[in-house]
């Protein structure tokens, strides 16, 4: 790996935002491609961190210190991706379904993704099927992410898949959705394209979605 | 048992962040204070109803919890809701009597929807009253009902805590409930929770005691008087509010790995004060059963309280299972969905497994006082060793850091205070062996005994360090009294 890229990863895995931003810099001084830096950077740091946590070496505080670390080095980066029309992995309108306010689960799985470089539109917490539907043809986001913590508001992932078909944009975006009481089986039921059994494997799942 | 019945130590004190001149009482001495007089089922401040239930007099009785399965709740289903409800308490009382329970207590936990729409909450509240009623008329089983309204204060966000159409619907669904029968009321409120969920999740200890001992324990502050008020309008009994939203949502994210056990054991300690506000605003028990920090409440207090371990599983898991029954006064299982399996509808099933748990504790306590401790120290020695969140729940460490809680005058210094005391007794409890950490959460013990270190003993300071930085998308500081 080239010595500046193995700046950028080291600062991203060691979670300082500082070095990072800076040796994100110093990468593109030398000429290193945007999107070298971003693959061989920075998401590779963060799929590191992403199986040091997967080992259990590392706890979510350190991912997310990882993640703030790749998102200073992202601010640096970004113009120049946009110049050199390179593209996110994916985006991502995550929110938690109306009538539910737990959002502990959703933040995670959002902070996961952004590290895993998609882009993500947090719609936040008790969202209506509207502001979904709104979300997809507003924003062109290619996956909807929702979750539910209360057996009372799951069935909210069915209105909002149905408000999708009603709104004409189910075949734009696919649907994947997790929480405490949803199972594959739900999500088969409901007709969601994918379900997670934890924030940890969201990425993996998004990834396979848009992939 | 030769538990002394005596009063907790109150004093009155001028809350220093309160603008009305409002008083209020806090606890400046141990209610129980020998390890022999901290056992389950017997509380120094019993709860007595007026059916003859006592609650804390030595015997532990069943709390049964449950709630719909998977249902939208709309004034079209409605009738299905009420029909849910029916059928669970109908099963419940029906099974409790066919193992000759003692007593029952219910709780009717609020979802979201039945809170917004206070009268529907009621509705179902009025549905358990006749069940229970009806079971201690036909049957002679002594009864109580807890009702736990939902905190939907957080439905606009940032949280509007002290006005607005949220907390008037509150409010107007304690009102209706004590109206339709309640006899406990309790609480998970949750001011304070949109920082302290950042603070969970970054380990940022300093933001944590901010979330909790500045933040929670002034919206309990304002939440509690209306409570108070309201029970004693309709005669009810305020009997706690559970600190879930702070630490168990520590302690369900470290049972997933995703922060150290440590952490979420030093938050629950670190909760006692918040919690504690509600009794200094004249909370009398049974605390709430989620309130792990209950057996410290007890301490405190001398109130009784609710638990929950392993019968609680259908809800959650948890790493104290066994240890929780060391010193409640009822016994729960969080709460369990109306769903049919093999041995019939859950709620059903959890009340026996609740039963059966309780028959054994108070078989014991029938023996003597002595039988009742013996049985006790196996629940804890059966956990404290395996994790830092039960080490936290043995009953001398509770009594030692309630002592150091209460030492100090005000919710912020009893936070800080049960932080530092906390983290230094984990580290004394690893050094001698009497808990097992891994290398990582000896590491993250140091870095937070390293932050604890840090925490200034004047409130303002800490104030001052935290609250420009926060997201005014995410908390409005005038809901807690700050002015920046």
């Amino acid at each position: 790996m080239d010595e500046s890229l193995k700046a950028v990863y080291t600062a991203i895995l060691d979670g300082q935002h500082k070095a990072s931003a800076g040796a994100v810099q110093a990468s593109l001084d030398s000429g290193v491609a945007p999107a070298a830096i971003l693959n061989e950077g920075m998401v590779a740091a963060m799929a590191e961190v992403g199986r040091l946590f997967e080992e259990g070496e590392y706890f979510v505080p350190e991912m997310l210190i990882a993640a703030r670390a790749m998102q200073s080095g992202l601010a640096v980066l970004k113009p120049h991706l946009v110049e050199a029309n390179i593209q996110s992995v994916g985006k991502v309108a995550i929110g938690t379904v109306k009538g539910d306010l737990h959002d502990i689960g959703k933040n995670l799985v959002a902070m996961m993704l952004e590290g895993a470089a998609f882009e993500i539109i947090d719609l936040g917490s008790d969202v209506s099927p509207e502001k979904f539907v709104e979300a997809v043809k507003n924003s062109g986001a290619q996956v909807i992410a929702m979750s539910a913590l209360l057996t009372t508001t799951m069935p909210n992932m069915k209105t909002t898949i149905e408000a999708l078909k009603a709104a004409g944009v189910r075949d734009q975006v696919k649907v994947m959705i997790g929480g405490a009481p949803v199972t594959q089986k739900y999500a088969e039921d409901i007709g969601a394209d994918g379900y997670s059994q934890d924030a940890s494997k969201a990425v993996a799942l998004a990834r396979s979605l848009v992939g | 048992m030769d538990i002394r019945r005596m009063p907790a130590k109150l004093s009155r004190w001028r809350a220093p962040w309160s603008d009305n001149g409002h008083s209020m009482s806090t606890y400046t001495a141990l209610a129980i204070q020998h390890l022999d007089d901290f056992v389950y089922g017997t509380s120094p401040r019993p709860v007595s109803l007026k059916n003859g239930l006592v609650i804390g007099g030595g015997t532990v009785y069943p709390e049964l919890n449950f709630t719909l399965p998977d249902m939208s709740i709309t004034s079209d289903s409605l009738p299905e809701v009420c029909r849910q409800y029916q059928e669970m308490i109908e099963g419940a009382c029906t099974r409790a009597v066919e193992l000759h329970a003692p007593g029952l207590v219910v709780e009717f936990e609020l979802l979201p929807d039945l809170t917004l729409a206070p009268e529907w909450g009621a509705e179902v509240t009025k549905i358990l009253r006749a069940g229970l009623d009806r079971a201690q008329a036909e049957h002679g089983l002594k009864t109580a009902l807890r009702v736990t309204p939902n905190d939907i204060r957080e439905f606009a966000r940032p949280p509007l805590l002290r006005s607005g159409e949220y907390l008037d619907n509150m409010l107007r669904s304690f009102e209706l409930c004590a109206q339709a029968g309640a006899d406990f009321f309790a609480i998970e409120s949750t001011g304070g929770k949109e920082v302290h969920d950042e603070a969970i999740l970054n380990g940022d200890l300093p933001l944590s005691v901010f979330g909790l001992g500045v933040l929670a324990s002034r919206d309990m502050r304002f939440l509690w008087e209306h409570i108070v008020r309201i029970s004693r309008a309709h005669g009810v009994i305020p009997s706690g509010d559970s600190a879930c939203g702070f630490a168990n949502t520590a302690m369900v994210l470290a049972e997933q790995h995703f922060i150290p056990r440590v952490w979420a054991a030093a938050i629950r300690v670190m909760s006692v004060a918040r919690s504690l506000v509600a009794y200094e605003c004249g909370a009398l028990g049974p605390n709430k059963d989620c309130a792990y920090e209950g057996p410290y409440i007890k301490a405190i207090t001398g109130c009784p309280i609710s638990l929950e371990g392993a019968e609680a599983a259908c809800a959650h898991l948890s790493p104290v299972g066994n240890i929780a029954k060391a010193v409640p006064d009822l016994w729960s299982n969080e709460s369990v969905n109306n769903v049919k399996l093999l041995g019939g509808m859950a709620p059903v099933i959890s009340l026996e497994q609740l039963v059966y748990a309780t028959r054994m504790m108070n078989t014991a306590a029938s023996h003597g006082p002595q039988a009742a401790r013996t049985l006790r120290d196996w629940w804890v020695e059966s956990d404290a060793g395996l994790d830092p969140q039960a080490f936290v729940l043995r009953p001398d460490v509770v009594l030692e850091l309630s002592g150091e809680i209460i030492a100090e005058p005000t919710p912020y210094l009893r936070t800080r205070r049960a932080a530092l005391a906390v983290l230094a007794r984990l580290r004394k409890a690893a050094a001698e062996n009497q808990i097992q950490l891994s290398k990582l959460e000896t590491r993250w013990l140091e870095k937070l005994s390293r932050q604890a270190d840090e925490l200034p003993e004047d409130e303002e300071r800490l104030i001052a360090q935290i609250a420009p930085g926060l997201d005014p998308a995410k908390v409005r500081l005038e809901e807690y009294e700050i002015h920046l």
